[in-house]
């Protein structure tokens, strides 16, 4: 979609041209919607992108490449970055060499996620500058502000971003391909970057010091901006917030913020002053309303009903016309299922026979919640199925306790089972425990990316492969089994009567690749056949 | 446009898109996918006009509803403003489709006869958004569905 200079871009298509643009020199990150085609598409412009185990672990290579003077981008969806919190807090006291920019996709009205936490929040916890595009433009944009704010104050950038600007198509001119950014190399600053109490509590006030003026320079920053309108309503925004604003109230002022970490309060303050009635409208938790009036500015939030889902430019109405009568329920639309011939539908037919309580995890085999299989007692984060299984098992009765089971994805279980599987081994319920990795060869909900677990990268290339048996096998677990659970075969529930029935610590690894990218995978197959016969130098069978 | 995970939602959106922007449009396309692959709900909303705000279609604005499976279209017509046209598989003689897939594109030349882009620039997207070999038979379909609108389409242009 390339109109000369003019393209259709999503928002995260925009923030991978503008890495791509800007030289990022590494993208690291976990899949997740809706932030999961970022890395695919810079990958694909011939960036280098890599998926990670998890976003931990992504977030930390993105440091040690900052650290080294380049340019890294590190990409998540909202609830990813729980998991790389830990990294974040500390790296806003480090600061980096280069840049780094932390991305964060949140997903108000959960399209697919488990909560709808807002990660504006995170910002101001972890005290690191936050940008907020609200459209295709400003990602591109504010990608590339965001490299620049993080090399002028040495800096993590968060660029926050929601689903209907990541998953978005609009309009996005390009800027002309910048001047390269200076070659990696390491200076040793050991005050600055080893964190132990001597190095980090000047660490921490160098930090709010650079917020302070980081917030003097947003007062006159050009990522937020002023759209001239009546005296009577004025509003104040950020983010896809905005755009349903401007089409709710065409006739009021708005205050568009782009940067909204640390604010520019005197700008806000100025601009309340200058209309008669000043609404903030934002989505998600009233992040701008509580900081505003914690400022002393006297605004109008928005209702508290208002704070649940996403908003579109019929709830800005209403928020605008003070209405908080009950909203129309939207008409349920066909859910997903699990699709016709997935193996695990033979999994969750057992667990269900079994009458099996059963600790679930995130993926696609989250949908054996639903009828007809009703299968899944529990599903908190990435990972859980294992510590949550475990729980159960050490408190519920005898009788319920031998029913417990752990249901687990094989990207899931390398992006943070595996240490409820060390957990396991070092804090045996008396009765065992039962794990079964759903192991499908791909990471499917989020539109099948690879994982460790495949043996191939983000590009589809072979790469070092962690064998999910051996990993159980070392953390100590002695019964582990394999099987491939198909229709029609009995051959995945005796596994599991047994299991059950033994009172040891078991991991069954269900294996049968997802049904949906047979076709590639064979495709892979052939190629890495090829690859393995081009090295040793034979003709290669699989040549087509 | 509304239909279930793997009809080809978001690909027909895309060239509705793609055609809106070579006309010199402001386009804005938002889509939901999260599940698209699992047979569930898929909708995608897309405006075009002088300049676009909101990417999401308010209730009671849509001046189109495009639903490739009949029960989609229930859930989203509120979407729809009064006077709106729907147009679903049965307006497709979908028995002359050169492949059940295509239904997709027949819905797009249903549509195309009651948008003012010129039907070459139609099929220049769709010929670029899919596999060349398959462009003969996309094209039948559109023309198909293109077809389907003649008549209506003069008498009651939105």
């Amino acid at each position: 979609m390339d109109d000369g200079n003019k393209l259709l871009l999503s928002g995260d298509e925009a923030i991978a041209l503008a890495a791509w643009h800007a030289g990022v020199a590494l993208g690291t990150g976990y899949p997740g919607t809706p932030s999961t085609e970022i890395l695919e598409s810079f990958s694909k412009l011939g960036g280098r992108a890599q998926w990670s185990p998890n976003e931990k672990v992504a977030l930390e290579v993105a440091i040690g490449a900052a650290f080294g003077g380049a340019r890294a981008l590190a990409t998540m969806k909202h609830v990813g970055l729980n998991v790389a919190s830990d990294p974040l807090f500390t790296v806003a006291y480090t600061g980096v060499a280069g840049a780094l920019v932390i991305v964060s996709a949140d997903d108000p009205g959960m399209h697919s996620s488990q909560n709808e936490q807002d990660n504006r929040r995170y910002a101001v916890a972890a005290g690191v500058p936050m940008l907020e595009p609200s459209d295709s433009q400003e990602a591109y944009d504010f990608l590339l502000a965001a490299i620049e704010i993080s090399e002028r104050w040495k800096t993590p950038v968060l660029l926050r971003a929601t689903t209907r600007v990541c998953h978005s198509y609009t309009v996005v001119r390009t800027h002309p391909k910048r001047k390269a950014p200076p070659g990696a190399y390491f200076v040793r600053d050991v005050k600055g970057r080893v964190m132990v109490p001597g190095n980090a509590r000047p660490a921490h006030r160098r930090l709010r010091r650079i917020l302070a003026e980081m917030s003097d320079w947003n007062e006159g920053c050009a990522l937020n901006r002023v759209v001239a309108g009546g005296k009577a309503l004025g509003i104040i925004t950020s983010g896809i917030s905005f755009m349903h604003a401007r089409e709710a109230a065409p006739e009021a002022s708005v205050l568009k913020l782009g940067f909204t970490h640390p604010l520019p309060l005197r700008k806000i303050a100025s601009f309340a002053q200058s209309v008669e009635r000043c609404v903030v409208i934002e989505e998600g938790d009233p992040y701008l309303a509580e900081a505003i009036r914690a400022a002393g500015i006297a605004v109008e939030g928005k209702p508290e009903m208002y704070r649940f889902g996403e908003l579109d430019v019929a709830r800005v109405r209403r928020i605008l016309a003070g209405d908080t009568s009950t909203e129309a329920a939207p008409l349920p639309g066909k859910p997903p299922q699990l699709c016709e011939g997935c193996s695990y539908r033979v999994v969750f037919d057992s667990l269900r026979r079994l009458k099996c309580i059963v600790a679930g995890d995130i993926g696609c085999y989250t949908l054996g919640s639903l009828p007809p299989f009703e299968a899944i007692d529990s599903c908190v984060c990435m990972g859980a199925s294992i510590g949550v299984g475990l729980g159960l098992r050490h408190v519920l009765p005898a009788e319920q306790a031998a029913r417990v089971v752990s249901v687990i994805g094989d990207s899931t279980f390398v992006h943070s089972g595996i240490s409820g599987l060390v957990e396991m081994a070092y804090n045996p319920p008396p009765g065992g425990h039962v794990v079964i990795i759903l192991d499908n060869g791909t990471t499917a909900m989020t539109g099948h990316q690879e994982n460790p677990g495949t043996g191939r990268n983000l590009k589809h290339e072979p790469t070092g492969k962690v064998v999910l048996e051996d990993m159980a096998r070392s953390c100590g677990v002695r019964r582990v089994q394999v099987v491939e659970p198909r229709a029609g075969s009995d051959a995945f529930e005796q596994i599991l009567v047994e299991a059950l029935k033994s009172g040891e610590l078991a991991v069954i690894i269900a294996r049968r690749p997802c049904i949906l990218i047979a076709k590639e995978l064979k495709e892979y197959e052939q190629r890495e056949q090829r690859c393995q016969c081009e090295e040793a130098g034979q003709p290669c069978a699989a040549t087509v | 446009m509304a239909g279930l995970g793997g009809q080809g939602v978001l690909t027909a959106t895309d060239i509705i898109a793609d055609v809106a922007l070579r006309a010199g449009y402001d386009v804005k396309k938002s889509e939901i996918k999260g599940m698209s692959q699992r047979g569930g709900s898929v909708a995608c909303d897309v405006r075009f006009g002088a300049e676009i705000l909101s990417p999401m279609v308010p209730a009671g604005e849509a001046d189109f509803l495009l639903a490739l499976e009949a029960a989609q279209l229930e859930p989203n017509r509120h979407l729809l403003r009064p006077g709106g046209v729907t147009l679903e598989p049965s307006a497709i003689d979908t028995a002359q489709l050169p492949q059940k897939k295509m239904l997709n594109v027949a819905l797009l030349g249903a549509l195309s006869a009651r948008l003012p882009m010129p039907e070459t620039a139609w099929l220049e997207s769709v010929h670029a958004a899919f596999d060349p070999k398959y462009f003969e038979a996309n094209q039948k379909a559109f023309l198909l569905g293109r077809a389907s609108q003649s008549k209506t389409a003069e008498s009651s242009d939105p």
